[in-house]
């Protein structure tokens, strides 16, 4: 195993590992706060990365891309949770995956309609478009090591707001006890629509950093959306604090797993250690669940 | 009514339960007889419910055991206990309300009497459960609308179904939670009446709030304050206890 | 006396009916082209992976996102027993295909079923994706790509049937009839399921656990059997799609597929049955006219679903029950809503 690239790999799975941390905490507090499942939050993680590249193809620049799909992602939120979203709450867990599955559908849809359904590459700002040198002979992107900051900075944000403001107490509250907002008298219909807007928001964000490392291209939600369900369920439902450990966790394991689990293929046992590797990340969870059916921050019922 | 033979049915020894640190039953013990109707009366949280729920295995105790007919089940499962003679009413009225009257009772003949091998059959190749169902409505008050949907029933007719469902297991232990909540005293009386047709064949352990229907049916009472046991014995006794008298009656009932 | 059970026909109509849309099916290659021949099976096979599913989620309120993986998984077994250039009779690959759905439900359900609501959700979805990507990132069955294999032979008591012998416009016929009557055989089986004393059980569970479980039925186990059967069901219609297209590829393990059952589930109606049937059905033949208006089949697809989901509570079949049903019933079904936790106080 060459060192440099395992440090270069431990890096990916870091920064991996925060994309999927504000993939996934939309997610969860989508899910604990509004008690919605929603399979559709992928596609607005392709809805942002589509956003960046049309921005980005149309004026050249990501430093608009990033901001833009950030409001848009607000926006689309708000929109979403106002049209749809808040006639769901109370519906069966069947009705809302398959909203979500139509949304899927129509989202992908509207996505070839507009742009079609090729590969496009994204390139990384000018600027930005160089390696620092971490050791002799071993550098690292520039533009990773941005979408590593941009990742904290926000997710310092997050916890900023779930932390020490007044709405953010509430929203905490709430994913434990969502019933707590009715008895305390505050105006739900606001708390619902901030936490949709902020978790559409991240993820489309996350896509829009995230577009330039991957290109963009059809379905490219659909992958990320299973792993944040896999790292909401480890984390525990609702806790933002286990959907970053997690977040990290599966990050790693998933980017070491797939580096260097296909260099075992060959024998029969190499194979099953590389098909195990390509999985981990579900063996870990199905895990987990066995072992704390709640999460790992989970509330215990 | 004399009792004969005594024969302890269920008994608990240093029952403890706590959440959290917070004790919520501790150390009791206590015994049921054949025949007989034993009551448990305390203040809100005094930890009725948790015993109940105890004792049926919905939750497990930090420590003691429980022996039903000698044998120790401290371990069983809620639905174990079921088979081996146990059953439990359920103070928030806990039936399928979308089910007919007659199928409530027919599933929980079902859960006792019917082997596996006679599951891939349909209900009309075994009208022996339909029959037992019957039985057990009639025994509780309500002979007809067998075919009504549960949910449709009024209350205190709910609150009878759910007595039925206890009854069609044909178990030798009852426990009955709050049997009463939410009835007008003329079902209260009806219920009563029942209780004591029914003691003579199961035990009963009872928990309820209303003083004046405990010890008009109860044979043995206890009182349990902050989880533990304060006072137990015959009604007029407890009723006497001046520590009762303290604690409790004088001040809530 | 009362009916049988909740999600079967009431009354004579309602069996008359379905007997008239098995006649119709039958009648139907006769007057339409080929290329429809092949889509109502397609339809046909949908509509089989979702009865199954139906015996968890509308018999017995569970609602899994892994079962296409057993679909997907019964598929691959035929190829690995069957690759091309080597087929095997049905009496070996249909076996193979249910067993192997079967086992796999046996462990996916043992471990899934210790969870329950969302995350029974997640953990039948993560199961799913393991099988998925044994089939996705390793060379066991063609990768990404997929792979052909050889059709089951349709052999009964050591006669062969050729397709090739068929003039070629009705090469598509065979595989529709063996569709058609494993899609009545599913039902009929799933029927006498439901109507049995096992049936009145699952039916408790989905109303309310909690009390079963206080009646002395030992839920889970009863939960367990009918995810097996249902798994297996499921390895039926997988061998089915097989048969029908000789090619197996990933996408047929994926979520995708079984969102798509629960899609054709609610469509149809989860009060009945008939409803995955209808559902499926009537979701190819929407697909089918929409695409004469437009190029984006997917867009309609999802509006479809949507509208299901906003305006259809019951499904399409609960259009027709509505009028018959209402005394029955009483005021909304309330059925599934005491699935509220119970606290312990």
């Amino acid at each position: 195993m060459h060192f440099a690239g395992f440090v270069a790999q431990l890096l990916n799975g870091f920064q991996y590992g925060l994309l999927l941390f504000l993939i996934a905490s939309g997610l969860t507090l989508i899910f604990g706060v509004l008690g919605v499942i929603n399979l559709a939050h992928g596609s607005l993680f392709m809805i942002g990365a589509y956003a960046a590249f049309v921005v980005v193809k149309a004026t050249g620049s990501l430093w608009l891309g990033l901001p833009v799909a950030m409001l848009g992602g607000l926006l689309l939120g708000a929109v979403l949770e106002r049209v749809l979203f808040r006639y769901f709450y109370a519906r069966e867990h069947l009705d809302q995956v398959l909203l979500t599955f139509a949304l899927i559908l129509i989202f992908e849809e509207a996505r070839a309609l507009f742009i079609g359904n090729d590969f496009h590459a994204v390139p990384v700002p000018a600027i930005l478009d160089f390696s620092i040198p971490i050791t002799a002979g071993f550098s690292y992107s520039a533009y990773r090591f941005l979408v590593i900051a941009v990742c904290l900075a926000l997710a310092g944000g997050l916890f900023w707001w779930i932390e020490r403001t007044r709405m953010g107490a509430i929203v905490r509250a709430a994913a434990e006890k969502p019933e707590i907002v009715n008895i305390l008298g505050i105006d739900a219909a606001r708390v619902h629509l901030a936490v949709f807007a902020v978790g559409t928001a991240l993820a489309t964000v996350a896509g829009a950093l995230a577009a330039p490392l991957t290109s963009v291209y059809p379905n490219m939600g659909d992958g990320l959306l299973i792993i944040s369900f896999v790292v909401v369920v480890i984390g525990g439902l609702g806790s933002v604090t286990g959907a970053f450990w997690s977040a990290l966790l599966i990050g790693l394991i998933d980017t070491l797993g797939k580096a260097y689990g296909p260099s075992f293929q060959g024998t029969a046992l190499g194979n099953a250690v590389a098909a195990l590797a390509a999985m981990a990340v579900y063996v870990l969870m199905v895990a987990v669940l066995l072992w704390r059916p709640t999460g790992l921050f989970g509330q215990r019922p | 009514m004399d009792k004969p033979a005594r024969e302890v049915l269920l008994e608990t020894r240093g029952l403890s339960r706590s959440f959290g640190g917070l004790a919520a039953v501790r150390e009791v013990s206590l015994t049921l007889e054949r025949g007989e109707l034993h009551a448990i009366i305390g203040p809100n949280g005094a930890g009725k419910s948790t015993f109940v729920n105890l004792l049926a295995g919905e939750i497990r105790p930090t420590a003691g055991r429980i022996l039903l007919q000698g044998r120790d089940i401290t371990a069983e499962p809620v639905h174990a206990r079921a088979h081996l003679g146990l059953a439990r009413s359920f103070q928030r009225t806990d039936i399928f309300k979308s089910l007919s009257v007659l199928e409530n009772v027919r599933l929980a003949v079902q859960a006792v009497a019917l082997p596996a091998s006679r599951l891939l059959g349909g209900p009309r190749g075994a009208p022996e459960l339909k029959e037992r169902a019957i039985a057990a409505l009639e025994k509780a008050g309500l002979p007809d609308g067998h075919k009504r949907i549960a949910g449709t029933l009024a209350h205190g007719q709910q609150r009878q179904l759910e007595i039925a469902m206890t009854l069609a297991s044909a178990p030798s232990v009852l426990l009955l939670d709050e049997p009463l909540a939410g009835m007008g005293p003329e079902e209260g009386e009806r219920i009563a009446a029942l209780l004591r047709t029914l003691s003579g064949e199961h035990a009963i352990l009872l928990i309820e709030h209303d003083m004046d229907f405990v010890f008009a049916v109860a044979d043995r009472l206890t009182v349990l304050v902050e989880g533990g046991v304060l006072e137990s014995g015959r009604p007029e006794d407890v009723r006497a206890s001046p520590k009762v008298q303290q604690a409790y009656l004088g001040g809530h009932a | 006396m009362s009916a049988p059970h909740r999600m079967l026909p009431t009354d004579w109509r309602g069996a008359l009916g379905l007997l008239a849309g098995v006649v119709v099916l039958a009648a139907l290659p006769y007057f339409v082209a080929s290329f429809y021949v092949g889509l109502i099976t397609t339809a046909m096979i949908g509509a089989m992976l979702a009865l199954s599913l139906h015996l968890l989620v509308g018999a017995t309120g569970l609602v899994s996102l892994g079962h296409g993986a057993f679909y997907g998984l019964a598929a691959y077994m035929v190829y690995l027993v069957s690759p091309e250039g080597a087929a095997q009779p049905i009496w070996i690959t249909l076996p193979v295909a249910m067993l192997s759905a079967g086992l796999a439900a046996l462990v996916v359900g043992a471990l899934s079923l210790r969870a329950r609501g969302f995350f029974f959700l997640m953990v039948t979805l993560a199961f799913g994706q393991m099988i998925f990507f044994v089939f996705h990132d390793t060379k066991l069955g063609g990768g990404t790509d997929g792979a052909y294999l050889a059709k089951p032979l349709l052999s009964v008591a050591g006669l062969t049937f050729d397709p090739t012998s068929l003039p070629r416009s009705k090469r598509s016929w065979p595989a529709y009839y063996v569709a058609l009557g494993q899609l009545v055989v599913t039902y009929l089986l799933l029927a006498l399921l439901l109507r049995s004393l096992f049936g009145r059980v699952l039916e408790g569970i989905r109303v309310n656990e909690h009390r079963m479980l206080a009646l002395g039925f030992a839920t889970y186990r009863y939960k367990l059997a009918a995810f097996v059967i249902a798994g297996t069901l499921a390895g039926a219609a997988g061998h089915m799609w097989a048969l029908h297209s000789g090619f197996v590829n990933p996408e047929i393990v994926g979520w995708h597929k079984s969102a798509e059952a629960l899609l054709y589930i609610l469509l149809g109606g989860l009060g009945s049955l008939a409803g995955p049937v209808v559902g499926a059905l009537a979701f190819t033949a929407l697909g089918e006219v929409a695409q004469q208006f437009t190029e984006s089949k997917l867009l309609v697809e999802g509006l479809i679903v949507l509208a299901a989901v906003l305006v259809l509570r019951e499904g399409l079949t609960g259009l027709f029950r509505r009028t018959s049903r209402m005394e029955d019933f009483g005021e909304g079904d309330d059925a599934r809503a005491d699935e509220t936790e119970r606290s312990n106080g």
